[in-house]
């Protein structure tokens, strides 16, 4: 096996590190500390971190690259195979290979369209031809489809009451003895933490999984595309595009908004009018107009420059990258305008006057006594913009300047299906597995978000 | 306040400057006027003089920003920039790269933008306003938690799912309304019902939730207490007090997106294949037409800079204590 690091892996794995950084310092501190207890006491938003752990897990298993070895080996050397895999696709692998001839429903051990198939007599009929993979135990005229699909259902839904049992046991067992709670309290909410809701959202969560993964071996639980893809597996993989899209765009635009926006806050005078001039400039231009310019320059770009890359996954995940750059570049000047404002009123404040007066440099004022001050204004940006983000994806996609089309995001899966709606029967799976994955991670982004915001904003009583 | 006025509108010109600039150095940069040529006449057995005349007959055979060998001002005056920039201050469009004229197509197309834009403007105003008011008349209690918590999930849906949703519901299942298309005169009514209906669902979760908070912070100030305390009905503190003093933040805010109606919504002209502004500008995006493309960039910063003045003027409208100066 050999590791693959995309470009957008390393950022992850960067960010990831930023937010690790960041919980290291916020334990010590009281006033960072607080807040998040305060977000931690709200059921909705623990229940939503919950959710967002679930796709964050995803997101990270779909961030380690590799390729795997070739199975007919030289001796002595080893050969890799050209396709990049990610430790998701190697968990999905059933999903990934269970690959039929084209659209069938959820569940269905059939085809979604006729054909004319050659009957073992000989004699040619039209008839809707069986699935390779879907429901294949159950030989080529199926039956005990219910039974099979109700004893999958069981068998996972007893897994997932097993798991959640003996975590919640091994929960309640380690509180009762560190922090002295016994299960009764935990059941009666009187603990500092909503454990009713976390666990509640934990066993919904279990349940789901487990269900998921006893029966999506055995048939397509949200049916399959136009070439017989998997469509779970598609929504699975575009988790880690959407989250890509939501966290590194903020990523990179707040180096632009924090120094530009404290900046002028802080010299005031021809620094303020070049910057504002800068952002107005930017903020005047129709928002996906300018996207949708950047994106087209960029795709000259990748075509003039086509060997630089050595697969499709490669170059997709650069072009995500660029995207994303993009996005960031356009959309900093929101924050920077409310940094600004915020710059402005600290400046007045005494204790920024008595370090100026002390003749401590700009530099340092602005790093050690603004900067932190107006990082709620950051966190709370950040996470609102999230869910924005997520859905702006979508509609890139249908102007056609979003993700690469080879890439699997929730906005490509909504353009392919969207001309379907005139098929009659109607094909809906993919547009509702995608509006659906969606639909839960934007609400639990809002939710948090909301949270956030109300236990950082200091006007927000 | 006149003075005002001209000095802001004076200010736009080094913004509007600076769009084009920007514009110019984003699809110059790496895009070349051979390359446009090149995609404008079809990728295939394009002889160099096909390129040297197409570039001629569009305006782009002269330098990017800066000609050197032209004589005094002519150094700037000769270029690309300045032929196709500075004609947009007249809002001049000038030619598409597939010859049509820009300004023609925008003046004929405004219209069907319009039309779906405004409704869905005044429509979800007032709905919202309506939503906001009936929530704060309930704040605190089971019907204010289930309203917030019904505007955060309305929010949180993709914008296409309402418009491949309402499409299938209401023009496939139900035949009440076609599924897309346009006619000028009265006929224009069922096609837009849909759109427009759609139009405000879609906004109605954000905009009741901000409209909300607006509303409770105006009812937690003093007046509202001393209205209170007169013993005024909670009816009449909300409507004759709350409802007028709220509304000066809600319109002034309004206020800076009524310019930008004119360029149209561009998913939603486009699903329902309406010839407005937005879905000119997808397809000129999609076709790479770079003139029109240029000439909706400009025309959406000027609207944009129109916006702002609009609010400041608006400010003073409604509140007699700001003065502009």
């Amino acid at each position: 096996m050999k590791l693959v690091f995309l470009q957008t892996d390393i950022l992850i794995y960067c960010l990831l590190l930023v937010i690790g950084l960041y919980i290291w310092r916020a334990r010590g501190k009281a006033h960072l500390a607080a807040p998040w207890r305060k977000v931690a006491r709200r059921p909705a938003a623990m229940a939503s971190a919950m959710v967002l752990l679930a796709f964050v897990i995803v997101g990270l298993l779909d961030s380690v690259h590799f390729r795997e070895p070739l199975s007919n080996q030289k001796p002595g050397v080893t050969e890799y195979s050209l396709e990049i895999v990610s430790l998701l696709d190697k968990l999905l692998t059933p999903l990934r290979k269970h690959n039929e001839k084209t659209y069938s429903a959820p569940l269905a051990t059939r085809l979604f369209a006729m054909e004319t198939i050659e009957q073992p007599d000989g004699r040619i009929a039209r008839a809707y031809p069986r699935l390779q993979y879907g429901g294949a135990e159950l030989g080529a005229t199926p039956k005990g489809y219910a039974r099979d699909i109700g004893r999958l259902t069981l068998k996972g839904t007893l897994l997932a009451l097993l798991l959640w049992l003996a975590l919640t046991t091994a929960l309640s067992t380690w509180l009762t003895q560190h922090r002295n709670l016994g299960w009764r309290a935990l059941w009666r909410g009187e603990a500092e933490l909503p454990w009713r809701a976390i666990l509640f959202t934990l066993g919904v969560l279990l349940w789901l999984v487990c269900v998921t993964w006893a029966i999506a071996p055995h048939y397509h639980l949200l049916g399959t595309d136009k070439v017989g893809q998997d469509v779970l597996y598609q929504a699975l993989k575009s988790i880690r595009t959407g989250l890509v899209i939501g966290t590194l765009t903020t990523l990179v635009m707040l180096p632009f908004a924090l120094w530009l926006g404290v900046m002028a806050g802080y010299f005031k005078g021809w620094v303020d009018d070049v910057i504002q001039y800068i952002y107005t400039t930017l903020n005047s231009i129709p928002g996906v107009l300018l996207i949708a310019a950047a994106v087209l320059m960029m795709q000259v770009y990748m075509d003039i420059h086509k060997d630089a890359y050595n697969s499709i996954t490669e170059r997709a995940d650069v072009r995500l990258l660029l995207l994303c750059l993009i996005l960031g570049v356009t959309s900093w000047t929101g924050l920077c305008r409310l940094l600004r404002g915020e710059t402005l009123k600290l400046t007045e404040m005494e204790y920024v006057q008595a370090a100026q007066a002390f003749g401590v440099s700009h530099w340092k004022i602005m790093s050690r006594h603004i900067l932190p001050n107006v990082m709620h204004i950051v966190l709370i940006t950040v996470t609102l913009d999230f869910s924005a983000l997520v859905l702006a994806e979508a509609v890139l996609a249908y102007v056609g300047v979003g993700v690469d089309p080879t890439m699997n995001s929730w906005g490509n899966m909504i353009n392919s299906a969207r001309l379907e709606l005139a098929r009659e029967p109607l094909v809906w799976w993919p547009l509702a597995a995608a509006f659906v994955f969606m639909f839960a991670l934007v609400l639990a982004a809002n939710l948090f978000a909301d949270a956030v915001r109300d236990a950082f904003d200091p006007r927000a009583e | 306040m006149i003075a005002y006025l001209l000095r802001r509108m004076l200010y736009a010109i080094p913004i509007l400057l600076g769009v084009n600039v920007f514009i110019f150095i984003l699809f110059f940069a790496v895009n070349s006027p051979d390359n446009m040529a090149r995609i404008q006449l079809g990728m295939k057995h394009v002889t160099p003089d096909a390129v040297a005349k197409w570039k001629h007959e569009h305006g782009y055979d002269r330098p990017l920003f800066f000609n050197g060998p032209a004589p005094g001002a002519g150094k700037f005056t000769e270029t690309v920039f300045f032929h196709k920039a500075v004609p947009m201050f007249a809002f001049q469009f000038g030619a598409a790269d597939d010859g049509r004229d820009i300004g023609q197509d925008i003046k004929t197309r405004m219209w069907p933008s319009l039309v779906l834009a405004v409704p869905v403007f005044l429509i979800g105003l007032l709905v919202n306003i309506t939503f906001a008011l009936i929530l704060a008349f309930f704040r605190a209690t089971y019907i204010d938690f289930g309203g917030v918590v019904l505007c955060v999930a309305m929010m949180s849906i993709s914008g296409m799912f309402y418009i491949i949703g309402g499409q299938f519901l209401v023009s496939k299942l139900l035949h009440l309304v076609p599924i897309s298309g346009y006619q000028g005169g009265w006929d224009a009514f069922k096609f837009l019902v849909l759109p427009v209906a759609i139009g405000v669902i879609g906004g109605v979760g954000s905009g009741t939730r901000w409209y909300r908070t607006i509303f409770l912070e105006e009812i937690g100030k003093d007046y509202v207490r001393t209205a209170r305390a007169k013993g005024l009905a909670e009816r009449v503190v909300l409507f004759r007090h709350v409802l007028r003093n709220a509304l000066i933040p809600i319109l002034t805010g309004a206020v800076v997106v009524i310019p930008t109606l004119f360029m149209g919504s561009l998913i939603a002209e486009s699903f329902f294949g309406i010839p407005g502004l937005g879905s000119y500008t997808i397809d000129a995006i999609r076709s790479q037409d770079f003139a029109i493309v240029h000439a909706m960039v400009f025309l959406g910063s000027a609207l944009y800079i129109l916006g702002l003045l609009l609010t400041d003027v608006a400010y003073t409208l409604v509140d007699p204590r700001i003065r502009l100066a």
